[in-house]
């Protein structure tokens, strides 16, 4: 799904401000961004430099103030809110970093969530999700309800709906901050395998360097700009 | 379309799944909107029974007819040659003993109150062929009242209701002695809530001579009406006018039924205005309390439309749950409560009983419903509307 120069996404001149009564906060400048297909990208930079923003417009969770955002060859911040969810539901998967799993589903009923929105039969689901709990280690927990679940065992429920509609592009959101190291390192290990034994293009926001060494390349946002070299 | 309302689904079922977790403020709201309904109903049942007694076996083919420009049977009258008149007229059913018309007087009488001890109209009616024209008359106790003597039979509401009207008791009418010797029920509408006696002994006990106040007539067949009332209003030696009674009785019920229903409607909605707002709280603070899980469900393609819906939804299906035990109460409380109150176009006691119908019910469950849709539409809107990426780090 490759668009302009085969990237997979392509960020333009994006600004992104906030108003905060009188006050205008610049978030993103200007800034730009290309990611190839099949790259796991590590996202950088201290708190407050704009990371989630940057995350929530690669997948049409917010918009930009100006500049363009492409993926694939949709340009998606000019899509209407209707066109943008039916894209989420389509090309994004999310991984959260509190998991934001429904406490009144079980485990496979919250990773069949994302495929309500298809039109695939209820056997046809189940055969999903199976799948995909598979992949994620966690077939014998599957009719177990969030709060029976460890964090890591969460998170990896968490992955579990995010790639099971196989979406174009993985986005996680500081996706090992809420875990202890062990279950982080199964995390990001499941995240690498993932990239490369899948080909699934990840964009992972994180401030943990022991998680951005995971990933085929890593960039620094700072005041608003990215670069590939850690800010002093 | 099938996609859309799969969403509605799954998030109404994961709005209720959350109902346990606020149970609290649920069943708060809840309550008070069954409040509502039950006072809703419990207040529209009296208008229910009340009509129910002044119109209940209301025949199609029973025409009353009185002095044109009277309002009721109280202020008619009608001479011994005009109830020939109309007696005669073309329409009127006909038996061997002769047509099916009975000439009636009505007057006032005071009796005590079983409920409060206090006085209280009563209608006394004097008939001349009265349980004929009915039809449907039958004695529960004792026996009619034999012509030319001071007996009088009572209606079964009117037993019931007032003091002094059971059988071998002796009541004391315009300084006469007057001995109960039967109960009656059916006997048409508000029958039941009279004492009937013989016209012919009550003229003179009132003073009114030789005349009468309505006639009540069976026609042949309900289809006669229109020919009988125009033979009567066309004929130079009458003025009157003609009903079929059913008419007549929802005509002389209209003012109390009204009454009580403007009154019921109005203290319902002021507690329905306490019940929105119970509803609002409710709604609003479930839709805070998961504003994550539903921009998570956002955030994986759910549309705004499915969340109004559902949270929608969530509101009218716990105000029905509230409506649905509000009547049910209401029902179980009120319907077949006996009741006597006066009826202000005759000056007189009904005595009816509570009645709480498949109609009422829908409509006070209708009520329920929206006060759920009032209650829940603003944090639909508020849950639709909320930015996803300021809401998923909402904890």
């Amino acid at each position: 799904m490759s668009g302009q120069n085969g990237a997979l996404v392509h960020i333009e001149k994006v600004n992104k401000t906030f108003r905060r009564g009188a006050e205008e906060i610049h978030i993103l400048s200007q800034l730009n961004l290309e990611a190839p297909q099949g790259e796991f990208l590590a996202l950088m930079g201290p708190s407050g430099s704009g990371k989630t923003t940057l995350l929530n417009l690669i997948g049409g969770l917010d918009r930009p103030t100006s500049g363009s955002v492409r993926i694939g060859d949709e340009q998606i911040d000019r899509m209407s809110n209707r066109r943008l969810a039916a894209w989420r539901a389509r090309h994004i998967g999310l991984v959260f970093q509190f998991y934001n799993l429904l406490p009144v589903l079980t485990a496979e009923r919250n990773v069949e969530l994302p495929l309500l929105l298809t039109g695939l039969s209820s056997s046809q689901r189940r055969r999903h999700v199976e799948a995909a709990l598979s992949v994620v280690g966690l077939t014998h927990r599957a009719k177990h309800y969030p709060r029976t679940l460890s964090g890591g065992e969460q998170q990896r429920t968490g992955i579990a709906r995010a790639i099971v509609t196989d979406p174009t592009l993985l986005l996680c959101d500081e996706p090992t901050g809420d875990l202890d190291r062990k279950s982080g390192d199964e995390i990001l290990a499941l995240l690498q395998a993932l990239n490369r034994e899948h080909g699934k293009t990840i964009i992972m926001v994180t401030h943990d360097p022991h998680a951005s060494a995971r990933a085929t390349r890593t960039v620094y946002l700072d005041k608003g700009r990215l670069s590939s070299e850690k800010p002093e | 379309m099938i996609n859309w309302l799969t969403q509605i689904v799954t998030l109404t079922r994961f709005s209720l799944g959350t109902v346990p977790q606020r149970k609290g403020a649920a069943t708060a709201a809840a309550v008070g909107i069954g409040g509502v309904v039950a006072v809703l109903v419990g207040v529209l049942s009296i208008a229910e029974g009340f009509r129910a007694a002044m119109s209940s076996s209301g025949d199609d083919d029973l025409v009353i007819v009185l002095r044109s420009g009277a309002d009721s049977e109280m202020t008619s009258g009608l001479s011994r040659e005009e109830t020939r008149l109309i007696a005669d007229a073309p329409g009127i059913a006909r038996t061997a003993d002769g047509p099916l018309a009975s000439s009636e007087l009505f007057v006032i009488i005071n009796l005590l109150k079983r409920s409060t001890g206090t006085d209280a109209n009563v209608p006394l009616r004097g008939v001349t062929n009265g349980a004929a024209v009915r039809g449907d008359l039958e004695i529960v106790e004792g026996r009619a009242f034999e012509p030319g003597r001071n007996e009088v039979m009572v209606g079964v509401g009117a037993a019931r209701a007032f003091a002094g009207l059971e059988v071998g008791q002796r009541i004391r009418v315009a300084q006469v002695d007057w001995e109960v010797v039967g109960v009656f029920k059916g006997g048409g509408g508000a029958a039941e809530s009279e004492i009937w006696t013989d016209a012919a002994v009550l003229q003179p006990a009132f003073q009114r001579g030789d005349s009468f106040q309505s006639v009540t007539a069976r026609l042949t067949s309900a289809s006669a009406f229109a020919a009988f009332k125009d033979a009567l209003t066309t004929n130079p030696q009458l003025q009157v006018k003609v009903f079929k009674q059913n008419e007549y009785l929802a005509e002389q019920s209209s003012m109390l039924t009204g009454f009580i229903e403007s009154i019921g409607v109005f203290i319902a909605a002021m507690m329905a205005l306490g019940a929105v707002f119970g509803a609002l709280n409710t709604m609003f603070s479930a839709v805070a309390a998961r504003a994550r899980e539903m921009a998570t469900l956002r955030a994986l393609g759910f549309g705004s439309s499915p969340i109004v819906i559902s949270v929608l939804l969530e509101s009218v299906i716990l105000a029905v749950a509230g409506g649905g035990a509000g009547a049910l109460a209401s029902y179980l409380a009120f319907d077949g409560f006996q009741a006597a109150t006066i009826n202000w176009q005759s000056f007189s006691q009904v005595a009816f009983a509570f009645s709480v119908t498949p109609p009422l019910l829908v409509f006070a469950i209708l009520w329920a419903v929206g006060i759920g849709v009032v209650g829940g539409l603003f944090p639909a809107i508020r849950a639709a509307r909320m930015p996803v990426a300021a809401a998923l780090r909402e904890v």
